[in-house]
């Protein structure tokens, strides 16, 4: 069984991003990167069905810029066996990516296609459904567990009342929420035998999709500031300030 | 402009965020239709057809639509959009499921978590768990939107849509397994006008109770930082933040909550905010209107008992 995991290199989840004094985008130079959390909960439950014996290949693609190959090196440290490159240096809408995942899923036959349920940036939460649906695959997005058997995947499922579990076959879409798993540190070994894990480099012409322009960004502005606020210096004064002075009690 | 929009309920209740949702679509002005799809579901319809400002409520009553699973919710959707110029849901675990699938089928892209209708085709949503604001156009036919809800207000019930059922039954692959629902008298964390919530500092779920007891006081929804639920102190549904529930009550208390921007993203665009922390460093006091530094096993009960 072969599981593909797409991933995307997002500014560390650490970082403060600033938005540009132009008002054009957010300032991402010189930021730190990194795979975005919620593909690396992807990558380790792929690998995980591996070691157990479910999945026998786990394959990681990225769509972007060069740079991009730095996450999918990471993935194959945390044990993924290799990776696609697609290369452009455009910022394609989840829609487009998810169209150009449909090209490579074309290639690749994935049994289960694993993602982050959302990228820290865009904050969108649209590719994996939508890469079910143009594939007409079940999905399962939010996962907070996965289980295969012989007639498809259990996945437990946040939602907002609590937890759901449904089951479907194969081939499927599966989001990953946080509590998946926990995912592992990279070892240095494993650090080095991802440099010479195979990584191949595609365009999207390779895989023949065609793209359009779905929107454009008007302006990027930062949030309102929350006004300062005061410290009180006990219970009684915090209770005398929400009535009184805040009137929310 | 004929605007759907996708209710939410539970097939017994209509839910606020449906309101709060035609309130957005109101916003971008039409015709506004309600979709209620699910299974037994007719108190969600009749309290969809009063909602002020829907002109018809449209009804898809079926066992396939019991669970509103996102495969064969999204084909009924697809199937109606043709008559429409937007599709709109909430920003809920069923919209966020199923609105990209039918964006998808509709070859449109969608925008996630709309928090103001600047005009018919422009957008404003939070991106980098709310550092910015993109202000986006869109340049599809139909439009695919998701509401944040907390940045709405809801309409109200002076409405009387007609009811017109809809006969498409679309079945699914995926099959409803189970479902464990968290059971609460409290106000759900969504309309609660007062949210008390716990972090990693409340030490364990049993400590939970004092805020509970507080929460009781105030007629408040409790709710949890990541770091609270990942230790397993409560369950997942009462996760504040980027990648839980944004909510805006009008009084958010944070107790034991550091302030990681993660957290922050899902509560600061409460009306006032609280927080308490036994460390003056933390950076949840930079977005408090009062903070009080003190350990949180002393300053909840006399709280409590003050109230
Ligand atoms: C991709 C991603 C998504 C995330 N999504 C979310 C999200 O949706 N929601 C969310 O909340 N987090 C989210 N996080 C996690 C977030 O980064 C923080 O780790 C988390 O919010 C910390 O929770 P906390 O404040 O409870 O814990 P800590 O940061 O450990 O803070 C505990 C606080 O309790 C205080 N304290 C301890 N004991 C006492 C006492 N006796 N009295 C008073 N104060 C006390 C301490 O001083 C400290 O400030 C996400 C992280 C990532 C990477």
């Amino acid at each position: 069984m072969k599981v593909l995991v797409p991933v995307k290199r997002v500014v560390d989840a650490n970082v403060k991003v600033r938005v540009k004094a132009d008002n054009t985008n957010v300032d991402t130079a010189n930021l730190k990167m990194a795979l975005n959390p919620f593909c690396e909960i992807a990558v380790e439950e792929a690998v995980r069905l591996k070691e157990a014996g479910s999945a026998t290949e786990v394959v990681v693609v990225s769509i972007g810029a060069k740079a991009v190959q730095e996450q999918l090196r990471t993935s194959m440290a945390l044990g993924a066996d290799r990776a696609i490159h697609v290369q452009t240096d455009e910022e394609l809408v989840p829609l487009s990516i998810a169209k150009i995942l449909k090209a490579v899923q074309e290639k690749e036959q994935a049994d289960l296609v694993i993602f982050g349920k959302q990228s820290i940036d865009g904050d969108n939460n649209q590719t994996g459904q939508m890469l079910a649906a143009l594939t007409q695959m079940p999905q399962a997005t939010f996962a907070s567990e996965l289980k295969l058997s012989a007639d498809g995947a259990e996945v437990t499922r946040e939602v907002d009342g609590g937890l759901q579990t449904l089951k479907m076959p194969l081939p499927a879409v599966v989001t990953a929420d946080l509590r998946l798993n926990e995912p592992r540190y990279a070892s240095l070994p494993n650090i080095m035998k991802a440099k010479r894990k195979p990584l191949e480099t595609l365009s999207i012409d390779d895989l023949g999709v065609s793209l359009k322009a779905h929107q454009t960004i008007v302006k990027v502005t930062p949030p309102a500031e929350r006004q300062a606020g005061i410290m009180v210096s006990s219970v009684a004064e915090l209770v005398e300030k929400l009535k009184n002075e805040a009137k929310v009690i | 402009m004929a605007i759907l929009v996708l209710a939410e309920h539970d097939n017994a209740s209509l839910k606020l965020d449906t309101a709060k949702v035609v309130s957005a679509a109101t916003a971008i002005g039409g015709d506004v239709h309600v979709l209620v799809a699910g299974s037994a579901c007719a108190a969600a319809v009749t309290a969809a057809q009063a909602l002020t400002g829907v002109s018809k409520v449209l009804v898809a009553d079926a066992a396939a639509y019991e669970a509103q699973m996102a495969e064969n919710l999204s084909e009924l959707v697809l199937k109606l959009a043709g008559d429409y110029d937007y599709v709109v849901a909430a920003a809920t675990s069923v919209g966020k499921d199923t609105l990209p699938r039918v964006a998808a089928l509709l070859d449109v892209a969608q925008i996630s978590e709309v928090i103001e209708v600047v005009s018919a085709d422009t957008f404003v949503r939070p991106i980098y768990a709310g550092s910015a604001l993109a202000t986006v156009q869109s340049l599809d036919d139909t439009k695919v939107l998701t509401v944040r809800t907390s940045a709405f207000d809801a309409v109200g019930n002076e409405g009387s849509a007609e009811a017109v059922a809809v006969d498409f039954v679309a079945e699914a692959k995926t099959v409803f397994v189970s479902q464990t629902l968290t059971e609460s008298e409290r106000p759900e964390l969504g309309s609660a006008g007062v949210i008390v919530s716990g972090g990693r500092g409340m030490g364990s779920g049993e400590n939970f109770a004092i805020l509970e007891a507080l929460a009781d006081k105030m007629t408040a929804a409790v709710g949890a930082s990541r770091a609270a639920v990942d230790a397993g102190f409560v369950p997942n549904d009462l996760q504040v933040g980027q990648t839980g529930k944004i909510v805006a009550p009008d009084l958010y208390i944070a107790v034991g909550i550091s302030g990681a921007i993660q957290h922050l993203a899902g509560m600061k665009d409460s009306k006032v905010i609280v927080a308490i922390n036994k460390d003056p460093e933390a950076p949840i006091f930079q977005v408090a209107d009062y903070g009080l530094e003190a350990d949180l096993f002393d300053a909840i009960p006399e709280l409590t008992n003050l109230l």
